[in-house]
């Protein structure tokens, strides 16, 4: 046979097609085959973010900046909640910083297989590479936002930790929760465009029941349990525990909050590969 | 290592449309219906009542290694459908398909392209979505943009490009895909006549590189030259498998109404066709007899008759004429004259008959198809179909008869010749 040996180094295998029932296996391999498509998409999805804006990567920074500004406005000028003794700017920005990856990260991964329909309908790539790629994409908010963090810090003199070396594993926690959520949501919003509708006051609702405008020590300690089944509720005090090094590591809602992204990203992912054959049919 | 590179064996594919009308259910069927809503959710069935279409049925064949298998039927015969399996974009609903080898599908050109970036990095991404390594796309880079001819705008987004240019481009990338088993759709029904033949060229060669390849086309003549052997699909069965040449004669001969008149019932035309809907398309000669053999010194009229169930504005209803190798001849539409484009500015709901006379002495001897279409310009089409007859033009009586050769070209007009002595 004639074939290219860059293309096939081994004999090809034989694929077969048929009919599939319930749930399928993950086929991580699959996806493995597929990584630079979705080192591909990710770069794709970075590149057109701030395409046709005027203020471009901009936006990165003026987001969580502008929103923290009426955050002190509202919650601590007016309202007046308690900050745990931390400088307010610092204490919501640290707090925003994971949040906006969260919640960009969920927005983008909801609507992410509607918009890539096109792609769905005419070739075969493992299709969670598709909501992968568009959380994966919001780390570049992420790390420039990160930065502005940084010269705060520097600003309000905070002492750094050996606990920022926790850092990134927080940061996993809030993409695994928003993974876990927008690939439920994905798959539905195939079906029910609803979806759309639901997403703007899911994240308001959500960025309410976590602890960004106020410490979680705000919160009646019986209630503490249940208010931790938010996976942001251990993200964001991660956050500020790793950052500011406010009070003891919050054990328990870390605890909680990785219990709870882990389900919603197991169920999600199974749940996502159990409709993934329907996909192509239903857009 | 098995000897087929595509074996299917009794393949077949369920579509879900949502039906139109809802039958009147019951309080039992709608407390049933509520208490597994939940379920249905979950698994995307709740939105209301559907029906189910066998799009394919029963479907099987087998396509050796290095083999170039041709795919031909009318519109929604399944052809689509069948290479949409195939290149496992989606699953069939019954029987199953072995394939061996790397496939690459291409069932458009430019899939994942995105308008805001520049030629280069939409190679390189579409590249990776048709399933290359970023190597391989690094060492064909310069090849690819100099079949496209796209060298100076490589770092404009593409948004910036002409059609021709962005399609130009997206062929290119995907005809330097190496995979074993190619599975095309009809790209090459796009772009202008230089490009289509620059596309077959590149197929050809891919054929001749002892590459499987599985043809999908409604242009005949590229079906002849590319493929050796062919399968005809026919409201999604396969009604005939044989060498090429047998295959595209008996679907010439029989895959269309031969009787001059082609019929729509309702349950033949797609939903998102209503408000229009087809019911006849008819060539008559001058004595307004339905036939399917018209002669070439003869006017014969075209007749689409169809109902509109509300008003549209800016409808036309155009033909296509097209020769059985593809050629185009013409296309014209009813309100193609100013004064018919001013007089039915909105057609109200109702019954209509538009018709269209081709003049004597226009076609060469031959077999032609006749497609017709019902859009607004730019806004919708509501119906198409590209080859929905095929009549057959005696040229008897016509000019140069006394010669026994073949004219080419698809039309025979009688010029006005005079011949004088020159000074």
């Amino acid at each position: 046979m004639a074939s290219n040996p860059k293309t096939s180094p081994s004999a090809p295998e034989t694929i077969r097609l048929q009919p599939g029932k319930g749930w399928a296996p993950l086929d991580l391999a699959d996806l493995w085959r597929f990584r630079e498509l979705a080192f591909f998409l990710t770069w794709r999805d970075i590149k057109v973010r701030y395409k046709q804006t005027l203020l471009g990567a901009s936006w990165a920074v003026l987001q969580p900046l502008l929103q923290m500004l009426i955050f002190n406005f509202l919650f601590g000028s007016l309202a007046g909640l308690p900050t745990d003794g931390i400088p307010r700017p610092i204490f919501t920005f640290a707090a925003l910083l994971p949040w906006n990856l969260f919640s960009n990260a969920l927005n983008e991964a909801s609507r992410s297989l509607v918009s890539n329909r096109n792609m769905i309908t005419k070739v075969y790539f493992p299709k969670l590479l598709i909501p992968l790629s568009s959380v994966m994409s919001g780390i570049v908010d992420f790390g420039i936002a990160f930065l502005i963090l940084v010269g705060m810090m520097f600003v309000y003199s905070v002492q750094l930790t050996a606990a920022i070396f926790a850092l990134p594993l927080f940061l996993l926690l809030a993409l695994m929760a928003a993974l876990g959520v927008g690939l439920w949501l994905a798959a539905w919003n195939l079906h029910y465009r609803d979806v759309k509708y639901l997403l703007p006051f899911l994240s308001q609702f959500w960025m309410l029941a976590s602890p960004i405008a106020y410490p979680l020590s705000n919160i009646p300690a019986q209630w503490q349990t249940l208010y931790a089944l938010n996976p942001m509720v251990g993200v964001v005090e991660g956050f500020r525990w790793a950052l500011l090094g406010s009070g003891a590591f919050p054990t328990l809602p870390v605890a909680i909050s990785l219990a709870v992204s882990l389900v919603f990203l197991v169920s999600g992912l199974f749940y996502f590969r159990r409709l993934e054959r329907t996909f192509a049919d239903t857009v | 290592m098995s000897q087929y590179a595509i074996k299917a064996e009794g393949i077949g594919k369920q579509f879900k449309i949502g039906a139109e009308v809802d039958r009147s259910p019951t309080l039992r069927d709608a407390l049933v219906r509520a208490a597994s809503w939940p379920a249905r959710v979950l698994r995307g069935e709740a939105g209301g009542p559907t029906e189910k279409i066998w799009a394919l049925r029963d479907v099987s064949f087998e396509v050796k290694q290095g083999e170039v298998l041709g795919v031909i039927g009318r519109n929604g015969a399944g052809k689509s459908t069948l290479l949409k399996i195939l290149s496992r974009v989606t699953e069939p609903s019954e029987g199953y398909a072995e394939i061996t080898g790397r496939v690459g599908s291409l069932l458009e050109v430019g899939t994942g392209f995105h308008p805001e970036l520049t030629g280069r990095e939409n190679i390189f991404l579409n590249g990776a979505v048709l399933g290359m390594k970023r190597a391989e796309i690094q060492s064909k880079f310069d090849e690819i943009v100099e079949f496209a001819g796209v060298a100076k705008f490589i770092d404009t987004p593409v948004k910036r490009y002409s059609s021709g240019m962005y399609l130009r481009l997206a062929f290119s990338v995907a005809a330097h895909l190496e995979p074993e088993i190619l599975v095309v759709d009809e790209v090459l029904a796009v772009g202008d006549a230089e490009f289509q033949r620059k596309c077959l060229g590149k197929m050809g060669e891919v054929a001749e590189a002892g590459r499987t390849v599985l043809f999908v086309s409604h242009n005949m003549s590229a079906i002849l030259r590319l493929t050796e052997k062919a399968i005809v699909l026919d409201k999604g069965r396969m009604v005939h498998a044989a060498p090429t040449r047998e295959a595209v004669e008996y679907y010439m001969a029989s895959g269309f109404s031969q009787s001059g008149e082609r019929l729509w019932s309702p349950e033949d035309v797609p939903a998102e066709s209503a408000p229009f809907r087809p019911i006849a398309l008819r060539v008559r000669d001058p004595r307004g007899a339905v036939i399917d053999t018209v002669r070439a010194i003869e006017p014969l009229a075209i007749e689409i008759e169809y109902e509109l169930a509300a008003p549209i504005t800016g409808l036309r209803l155009g033909v296509y004429l097209q020769t059985v190798h593809g050629e185009v001849v013409f296309t014209s539409f009813d309100t193609d004259s100013p004064e018919m484009f001013h007089q039915h500015t909105t057609r109200a709901a109702g019954r209509y008959i538009s018709r269209g006379v081709i003049p004597a002495h226009f076609l060469n001897e031959g077999q032609y198809l006749l497609g017709f279409n019902a859009s607004t310009f730019r806004v919708r089409r509501y119906f198409q179909d590209e080859a929905a007859l095929a009549f057959t033009v005696d040229a008897m009586g016509a000019p140069g008869m006394q010669w026994t050769e073949v004219r080419l070209g698809p039309v025979r007009p009688a010029l006005n010749w005079t011949i004088e002595a020159a000074a």
